[in-house]
């Protein structure tokens, strides 16, 4: 991948009466990149490389990784609203016909819903491991009985790559974080854990284009619900990366960003 | 005083080496290991030993809740609440506590302990906890909210318990459209609510504003004193004054002929390995969400194996600090009038065995603890002046500033 460093941009955005913190780089059409349950480090390859060709726009979610936390909030679809809220005020997307979105694992989650609430709103759909869709003959794995350290090292097909990451040792601030982040998913995702039972209904209106990803060692989510998605919605493929977990943007980047990226330049 | 009687009805008929193999014997410990054989005996056991219990003279007797467990079969409080209410006829049923954000309908435990309170003829006492962080993924119950879900379910309770209904609630955790249960207590204004509980502050404020007795669950002395300099400073910005109606203390107490079956015997204290709650992994006991946000850098640094539990102690030092005593009636009289004058309770509950101590050494130990014990320490209470709420007649709590009474004549 090329080295160019990307000149990252970080500010807060006021939106239903919270700020969400927003992270942006790189030109060219909006994409909005929503971001794993465990949060997100600052910095990756895959959005880097994201950003080489667009406009990234990357916040953190309400009650994660330092954005405010709204004590009001109480489900998936209120963090979804918030970012319809955003987008039709950003500049760099209000009015536009060409914004895509990327979503991360529970970040998918947030896509798929805000694609049901704006069904010919945008260009192009990406979810990536998502959460989101109850599974039929697996479970989505319960964060909720391992430690901070397990559930993200299980998100990983390969230990190397949690540790390229985060280090073999993460620090007690990232412990805390991780912690911090998982109570939010808790307010808002305790139960049903993880999915939304009506979705499903509502995936067949979406008229984008979608590619569903799946890490073929995803350990959190079974690929059956990545299945379920490309079959749900009507304009869906279904790719896998193989010798990747969960977090595929960061296990495979190099995989990873040239399939998102040729997906979303295409026609 | 108020000198209570105390077991956690442990399982002890499991398989040991099974728990060690599966390396917890909590929450996921596969229940299959429970025999219900045995079950059902050590229940009848635990029946013997409160009808014992009120024969010798205590004047409560105290009951708890966990789940998923085998340190304690109490999956509901309840249930022995309501047997004990048929079963005994002197003795306080103390309740610490029930869990209440486990109640998806706290309704229905304020209609259960309504028939508790009338069946017993008003010997109940209804304490409220939080509930461990493990009894939250028992009951599937959203660890987020456990505070907010506590204080919502005990203003409803108490709603339903003193105004009369029909009403609506819409709360934030519990909606009803309508509270109007035909099972109502019988103490007045309500029956009393005592508030059981470790080293959290938010609790002991909590407790402290309500006006409700706080029982500090067998904390290292000079915690407890700390304890109560918090909840009198408490009491003094809310108007009252605290002191020894406000205190009750759980005290880990075996006493046997001999020292040396005494010492014996208190080994099975430290039964459950690690925590007393038994082995878990530390996400079990504090889902995120559950605990003070003050104890997250210590307590995530735990739960990876970085710092040892803060809270577990061998058994030689709780020895050495009088969280567990053990010895015969003559040794034990003296460290229990330490802790009287020092920390100063009324209201005292005495966990007496656990583990594998024998059916015939639990019995010995409460009759020692009737005949010898108790009579020494009501001495000593009347000499140091620590009256019980029951004896001070003390006001309910802070809503309701009268003595309580009962509804009606006592049958």
């Amino acid at each position: 991948m090329s080295a160019s460093p990307i000149a990252w941009q970080s500010g807060t955005v006021a939106v239903a009466g919270t700020t969400v913190n927003v992270a942006r780089g790189g030109s060219g059409a909006p994409v909005l990149v929503l971001h794993h349950d465990i949060g997100s480090p600052a910095a990756l390859p895959f959005y880097d490389a994201l950003a080489r060709q667009f406009t990234v726009i990357r916040p953190s979610h309400p009650g994660y990784d330092g954005s405010a936390r709204p004590d009001w909030m109480r489900g998936v679809r209120d963090i979804a609203v918030v970012y319809q809220g955003l987008l039709a005020e950003d500049s760099a997307t209000r009015g536009r016909s060409d914004v895509s979105v990327v979503g991360l694992g529970f970040g998918g989650w947030i896509a798929a819903e805000m694609a049901t609430m704006t069904p010919r709103a945008f260009r192009r759909l990406v979810l990536v491991g998502a959460m989101g869709i109850k599974p039929e003959r697996g479970e989505i794995a319960d964060q909720a009985l391992v430690s901070y350290l397990e559930y993200v090292q299980a998100g990983f097909a390969d230990t190397a790559a949690f540790e390229r990451v985060y280090g073999a040792q993460p620090p007690t601030s990232m412990l805390e974080q991780w912690d911090l982040n998982r109570e939010m998913t808790f307010r808002i995702a305790w139960k049903p854990y993880m999915y939304n039972p009506t979705l499903p209904h509502l995936l067949g209106a979406v008229a984008a284009p979608a590619l569903v990803v799946w890490g073929r060692q995803d350990r959190i989510v079974p690929l059956e619900c990545g299945e379920r998605y490309a079959k749900l919605l009507p304009r869906a493929r279904l790719e896998l990366v193989d010798g990747a977990g969960h977090l595929v943007d960061m296990e495979n980047p190099d995989v990873l960003a040239p399939l998102v990226t040729r997906f979303l330049s295409e026609a | 005083m108020h000198l209570m009687y105390f077991t956690e009805q442990p399982m002890s008929a499991y398989p040991e080496q099974a728990g060690r193999d599966f390396g917890a014997t909590a929450l996921m410990f596969s229940n299959k290991h429970f025999d219900p054989v045995a079950g059902s005996r050590l229940y009848h056991e635990y029946l013997e030993h409160y009808r014992l219990a009120e024969e010798v003279g205590f004047d409560g007797i105290m009951l708890n809740e966990h789940h998923n467990a085998p340190f304690c079969m109490q999956a509901k409080c309840n249930v022995f609440a309501s047997i004990l209410a048929a079963m005994t006829s002197r003795v306080k049923i103390v309740l610490l506590g029930n869990p209440l954000p486990l109640a998806d309908n706290p309704v229905r435990l304020a209609e259960e302990l309504a028939m508790i309170d009338m069946v017993s003829r008003g010997r109940l006492v209804s304490g409220f906890v939080r509930g461990g962080g493990q009894e939250q993924l028992a009951a599937g119950v959203n660890p987020a909210y456990n505070r907010e879900r506590f204080e919502e379910a005990h203003a409803l309770i108490t709603k339903a318990w003193t105004t009369p209904g029909p009403f609506r609630w819409e709360g934030t955790h519990y909606q009803h459209r309508v509270v109007n249960p035909w099972a109502v207590p019988l103490q007045k204004p309500h029956p009393r609510v005592w508030i059981p509980g470790v080293l959290s502050k938010e609790t002991i404020i909590w407790a402290a504003r309500q006006r409700y007795p706080y029982i500090a669950l067998s904390t290292e002395i000079e915690a407890t004193k700390r304890i109560w300099q918090l909840y009198d400073k408490t009491a003094a910005e809310v108007g009252y004054e605290g002191g020894p109606e406000y205190r009750g203390y759980l005290q880990r107490l075996h006493v046997a002929e001999t020292e040396e079956k005494a010492l014996a015997n208190a080994r099975q204290f430290m039964w459950m390995q690690g925590e007393f709650t038994g082995l878990a992994h530390p996400v079990w006991s504090s889902p995120s969400g559950y605990f003070s946000p003050s104890n997250r850098t210590a307590f995530v640094e735990f739960a990876v194996g970085r710092r040892s539990n803060p809270r577990a102690a061998a058994l030689e030092d709780q020895l050495r600090d009088q969280q567990i005593i053990a010895g015969t009636p003559k040794t034990v009289i003296p460290k229990l009038r330490r802790l009287l004058e020092e920390t100063r309770p009324s209201i005292l509950g005495f966990w007496a065995a656990d583990g594998f101590v024998s059916n015939a050494d639990t019995k010995t130990c409460i009759r020692l603890l009737g005949t010898e014990v108790l009579p020494a320490l009501r001495e000593m209470g009347k000499e140091l002046g620590l009256w019980s709420p029951f004896e001070a007649n003390a006001p309910v709590g802070i809503n309701f500033p009268e003595p309580a009474r009962p509804a009606g004549a006592a049958v």
